[in-house]
C-alpha cells in the first residue's frame, strides 16, 4: 500500500473507472453485435442490440434444422456448421495428443539428460520456430500430393495430413514443458533410479504424474492453435464436407452473396464453447503463451 | 542433470519382469516395421524419379533405425520423434522452398519431362481419308459394329463396308479389335440412337484394325476414323509432329518441347532456371514495382501493429495495475475478450462490420457524421482498417505481457518517487519503461515477426484487395509479402510455383534475421 497518497485521489479514480468502462464497451461491442445480429430476422436487419424482431432462423439453420418461415417456404441449412465444427475438433484432439506425446518425451530428455548435439537442437528449434507454414505451403502441398499416392490417408483433401503437418508446431511447446521439467527437483526420479527403476519409469512413474498441470496447458494450447489454424487447411482440404471451421466459416462471408445473419448465429455456435474454454483455463494458457512465443 | 546408464557405457538394466520384455519387444517390432514401411516408401518415391522425397525417406528410415538400435544414442531416442515431425514438416519443406524457388516450376511446367512426352505421345488427330458411319446390331447379349464408308467422300472409291465380332461393350477398357470386310450391311434391324449413347464410353476405347492394317477410332458420335498419333519420338529424344511436319526439340533451359520457329508446346517441365526468378523480383518492372510496394507496406504494417498494440496494452496494463482501482478482474477478464474468440471468427465479424452497404460502422458513421467510407475499394482506408482490426486483435497479448512485467517491478521504487515529488510521467519514463523495455525487447521482435507474416488477417479480411493495378502477378495494395506469395503460389490461373519460393525464400532470410537477433537479445539459456 502506497504511504504517500495524491489529494485528488477520487477524482483520478473515477476518471480511471470511466475510462475503461468506455474502452471495455467499444472492445465488446462487436461480440454483443454479433450475438444480437444472430436473432435477427433476415440476413442485413439492422437495428438495435436488442433485436426488435426477434428470430431463431439463423441458429436452427446453423443446427443443420431446415427453417419454415412464416409464408410457408422452407429455408435449407446454407453450410453444415456442426460437421465443420466436429472435423475441426476431431482434427485438433488427435493432433494435440500427438503433439502432447512428442513433445513431452523430448522436453525430458532436454531437460534432464546430457548428450551430443543438445545446444544447437534446442537453438535451432527456437529459430524454427519462428518460420511460419505458409511460406513452405509449396512445398507441404507436393509432399502430401505425392505421399498421397502411396499412402492414402495421408494425401491432399485427407485429415491424416493436416494433422501429420501439425507436428512441425512441436518446438514451442517442448520449450513450455522443458522449463517446468527443470523447475522440479531431479532427486527422486534419482532416488528411483537407484532403487533399480530404468530411465523410462523414472520418467513414467516419477516425473509425468508431478508434471500433470503443464500437460494440461500444453494440450489446450496445442489444441486451440490447431482449432484456429487457417493456411494449411485452406491448401490441403478441399471437398466441402472435409472442411475445418477456420477454412469453411469464410463461406458466409463470400463477396458476392454475403450471409451475415446466418454467420453471426454460426460463429457464436462455434466460437462460444472455444472463448470459454480459453477463459476457464486463462490463467495456465497466458503462463505459457508469454513465456514462449505469440498466439498462432 | 544426469546421463542413462547405456550412454555412460554401464551395463543395461535387465528387466526381471517378463512383461517388461514382452513390451521391449514389442517396441523393437514397431521400429522395424516403421523402417521397412519408410524404406518402401523410398523406393517408391525412387522409381517414380522424385529423388527429393525418396532421400527425405532415406534419412528419416536411416536415422530412425540407427538411433533405436545403437545403445549409445539412448537419450537421442527420446527427441527422435519430435526431431523428425520438426524435420520433415519444417526443415525439409523449407529446403524444398529454397531449391524451387530456382526452377520455372509453375502451373505450365509442373509435370515430369516422362509424363509430358507420355501425354504428348498420346494425342491423335484425325488422318486425311474417310470416315466410317457407325451402326450397332444385337447379337444376343453381345453388340456388333457396322462400320460403312461415308458416302459423300465416295464419287470413285467402291464404298468399304467393315464388321466387327460380336462384342461386350460393358467393357470399358482400350483393347484393340480387328474387323472384316463385307459386302453388305446385317439383314436385321439396327439398335437405335440410344444404344450408342449409353455405349459411348467403351466405343471410345475401341481401336478397331481393317484388313489394311488402318486404326479406326471414335471421331464423332455416329463416326469412327482413322485416328493417327500426332506426335512419334526419334533417336535423338526428339518429337516428331506429323500433323505440322516439323522436329519439336526439347530445350532443357526452357523445359518445352521447341519447333524451329521457336513455338513453344505446352505443357512443359520444371526445369532449373538458375537466379532467373531473383532477378526477376529486382528488375521486371512488372514485378519490381509491386514489390517493393507490398515490401514497405509489410515493414510499416508490422511496425505500426506493434507500436499500436504495445501503447493500448501499456496504458491498460497501468491502469490495471494501480492498486486503487476495485474490480480489476471483471475489467481484465473483458479485455483479453479479444484474445479469447477465436482470429478467425474475430476477423470475420470486422469483415461484416466494415461491409460498405450493410455494415454496422458505416451506419453508425452516417447517423453521426453523414460519411460511408469505402473501407474495402480505397487502398488507405482498406490499410487503416486492417490496423484497427489489427490492434483490436493483438492489444491483448500486450497487456498480459506488460502486466506481468510491471508486477515485477518494486513498489518501493515508486515509494522513493512519491517522497521525492515525482509525478506519474516522472515514474513512467524513470522508473517503468526503463525498467520493462529490456525483457520485452524480444518479445516484441517475436511479435513484430508474426505480424510481418500475419497471413490470416489479410487472407480473411481484404484478401490482399484493392488491386495494385498494372501488376503482372496478382498483388494488392493491403498484401503482405506472405498473402503475395500464397497469391502467386494457389490464386489465378498462372501458378507461378518458382517465383513464389523466390519471394519465401526472401522471407525465409529476412525472419531468420530476426530470430537470431532475438535469440542473441533473450539470451536463452540452454
Amino acid at each position: 500500500m502506497a504511504m504517500v497518497q495524491p489529494r485528488s485521489i477520487g477524482a483520478r479514480r473515477l476518471g480511471a473507472h470511466l475510462a475503461l468502462i468506455g474502452f471495455v464497451s467499444l472492445i465488446v461491442f462487436p461480440l454483443l453485435l454479433v450475438i444480437s445480429i444472430s436473432f435477427r430476422e433476415g440476413n442485413f436487419a439492422s437495428g438495435s442490440l436488442i433485436p426488435e424482431r426477434f428470430s431463431l432462423e439463423h441458429w436452427s439453420l446453423a443446427l443443420g434444422i431446415p427453417w419454415e418461415r412464416p409464408d410457408g417456404s422452407i429455408v435449407q441449412p446454407p453450410f453444415p456448421v456442426l460437421l465443420w465444427l466436429w472435423n475441426s475438433i476431431k482434427v485438433a484432439v488427435v493432433s494435440s495428443v500427438l503433439i502432447l506425446m512428442l513433445a513431452t518425451t523430448s522436453a525430458y530428455a532436454f531437460a534432464r539428460m546430457r548428450f551430443k548435439g543438445k545446444e544447437p537442437l534446442l537453438k535451432g528449434m527456437l529459430i524454427f520456430q519462428m518460420f511460419p507454414a505458409v511460406l513452405s505451403l509449396v512445398a507441404l502441398y507436393a509432399l502430401f500430393d505425392r505421399l498421397g499416392e502411396f499412402v492414402g490417408w495421408l494425401g491432399i483433401n485427407t485429415h491424416g495430413a493436416l494433422i501429420v503437418a501439425s507436428l512441425g508446431a512441436v518446438a514451442l511447446h517442448i520449450w513450455t514443458i522443458k522449463g517446468y521439467f527443470e523447475s522440479i527437483d531431479g532427486s527422486l526420479e534419482e532416488a528411483a533410479m537407484v532403487d533399480g527403476a530404468s530411465t523410462w519409469q523414472a520418467f513414467r512413474y516419477i516425473l509425468l504424474p508431478l508434471s500433470i498441470p503443464i500437460l494440461m496447458v500444453v494440450f489446450i494450447l496445442a489444441f486451440v492453435m490447431s482449432i484456429m489454424e487457417y493456411p494449411m487447411a485452406s491448401v490441403l482440404l478441399v471437398d466441402e464436407h472435409k472442411l475445418t471451421l477456420a477454412v469453411g466459416a469464410q463461406q458466409y462471408l463470400a463477396d458476392h452473396n454475403q450471409r451475415w445473419g446466418n454467420f453471426a448465429a454460426a460463429a457464436v455456435l462455434s466460437g462460444l464453447p472455444i472463448t470459454v474454454a480459453f477463459l476457464i483455463c486463462q490463467r495456465w494458457i497466458i503462463g505459457g503463451l508469454t513465456a514462449g512465443g505469440v498466439k498462432g | 542433470m544426469y546421463t542413462t546408464n547405456a550412454s555412460r557405457g554401464l551395463p543395461r538394466h535387465r528387466s526381471r519382469h517378463l512383461s517388461e520384455r514382452y513390451t521391449r519387444w514389442a517396441l523393437r517390432c514397431v521400429i522395424g516395421v516403421l523402417v521397412i514401411a519408410l524404406l518402401w516408401l523410398v523406393m517408391a518415391f525412387h522409381l517414380n524419379g522424385q529423388w527429393m522425397f525418396a532421400l527425405l525417406f532415406l534419412v528419416l528410415g536411416g536415422s530412425l533405425a540407427v538411433v533405436f538400435t545403437k545403445r549409445t544414442l539412448m537419450s537421442h531416442r527420446y527427441i527422435f520423434p519430435a526431431v523428425a515431425g520438426l524435420g520433415v514438416f519444417v526443415i525439409f519443406p523449407l529446403l524444398y522452398t529454397i531449391g524451387i524457388s530456382f526452377s520455372n516450376y509453375s502451373s505450365s511446367n509442373l509435370l515430369s519431362e516422362e509424363r509430358v512426352r507420355g501425354q504428348l505421345l498420346s494425342q491423335t488427330y484425325q488422318a486425311e481419308g474417310k470416315a466410317f458411319d457407325l451402326t450397332l446390331y444385337q447379337e444376343g447379349e453381345l453388340v456388333r459394329l457396322y462400320l460403312q464408308s461415308d458416302g459423300e467422300n465416295d464419287h470413285e472409291n467402291k464404298v468399304q463396308r467393315f464388321v466387327s465380332s460380336p462384342l461386350n461393350l460393358a467393357n470399358q477398357e482400350t483393347r484393340q479389335i480387328g474387323i472384316q470386310s463385307v459386302d453388305a450391311p446385317p439383314a436385321q434391324e439396327p439398335l437405335g440412337m440410344r444404344a450408342i449413347i449409353q455405349a459411348r464410353d467403351s466405343l471410345q476405347g475401341l481401336r478397331l484394325l481393317t484388313p489394311e492394317g488402318t486404326e479406326l477410332r471414335m471421331a464423332g458420335l455416329r463416326q469412327f476414323a482413322p485416328m493417327v498419333n500426332r506426335y512419334e519420338t526419334r533417336d535423338d529424344g526428339s518429337l516428331y509432329d506429323r500433323r505440322e511436319d516439323r522436329v519439336l526439340i526439347p530445350d532443357q533451359t526452357t523445359g518445352f518441347f521447341v519447333a524451329d520457329s521457336g513455338e513453344q508446346i505446352t505443357p512443359g517441365w520444371p526445369v532449373n532456371v538458375g537466379f532467373t526468378n531473383y532477378t526477376k523480383i529486382f528488375t521486371d518492372p512488372d514485378i519490381r514495382g509491386p514489390f517493393m510496394q507490398i515490401f514497405v507496406w509489410t515493414f510499416v504494417f508490422a511496425a505500426l501493429t506493434v507500436v499500436f498494440t504495445l501503447a493500448v496494452g501499456f496504458v491498460l496494463a497501468s491502469l490495471l495495475q494501480w492498486d486503487q482501482l476495485k474490480g480489476k478482474a471483471i475489467y481484465r477478464t473483458l479485455l483479453i475478450l479479444p484474445y479469447a474468440v477465436p482470429a478467425f471468427i474475430s476477423i470475420l465479424i470486422f469483415k461484416g462490420m466494415f461491409n460498405q452497404h450493410f455494415g454496422e460502422v458505416n451506419m453508425i458513421l452516417d447517423t453521426l457524421f453523414g460519411i460511408r467510407p469505402e473501407w474495402f475499394t480505397d487502398p488507405w482506408l482498406a490499410r487503416s482498417m486492417l490496423l484497427i482490426v489489427n490492434t483490436w486483435l493483438g492489444y491483448p497479448y500486450m497487456l498480459l505481457l506488460c502486466m506481468g512485467l510491471i508486477q515485477a517491478i518494486p513498489q518501493d521504487l515508486y515509494e522513493a518517487s512519491a517522497v521525492d515529488g515525482g509525478g506519474p510521467l516522472t515514474n513512467l519514463f524513470k522508473i517503468t519503461l526503463p525498467l520493462i523495455i529490456k525483457p520485452l525487447t524480444p518479445l516484441l521482435i517475436a511479435a513484430f515477426a508474426f505480424n510481418f507474416n500475419n497471413f490470416v488477417l489479410i487472407a480473411l479480411l481484404t484478401g490482399g484487395n484493392p488491386d495494385i493495378l498494372g501488376a503482372s502477378t496478382p498483388a494488392g495494395t493491403t498484401d503482405l509479402l506472405v498473402s503475395y506469395t500464397y497469391r502467386i503460389a494457389f490464386q489465378d490461373a498462372g501458378q507461378n510455383f518458382g517465383l513464389a519460393a523466390a519471394i519465401a525464400t526472401l522471407i525465409f532470410l529476412l525472419v531468420a534475421g530476426m530470430s537470431l537477433l532475438n535469440l542473441r537479445l533473450s539470451k536463452v539459456k540452454v
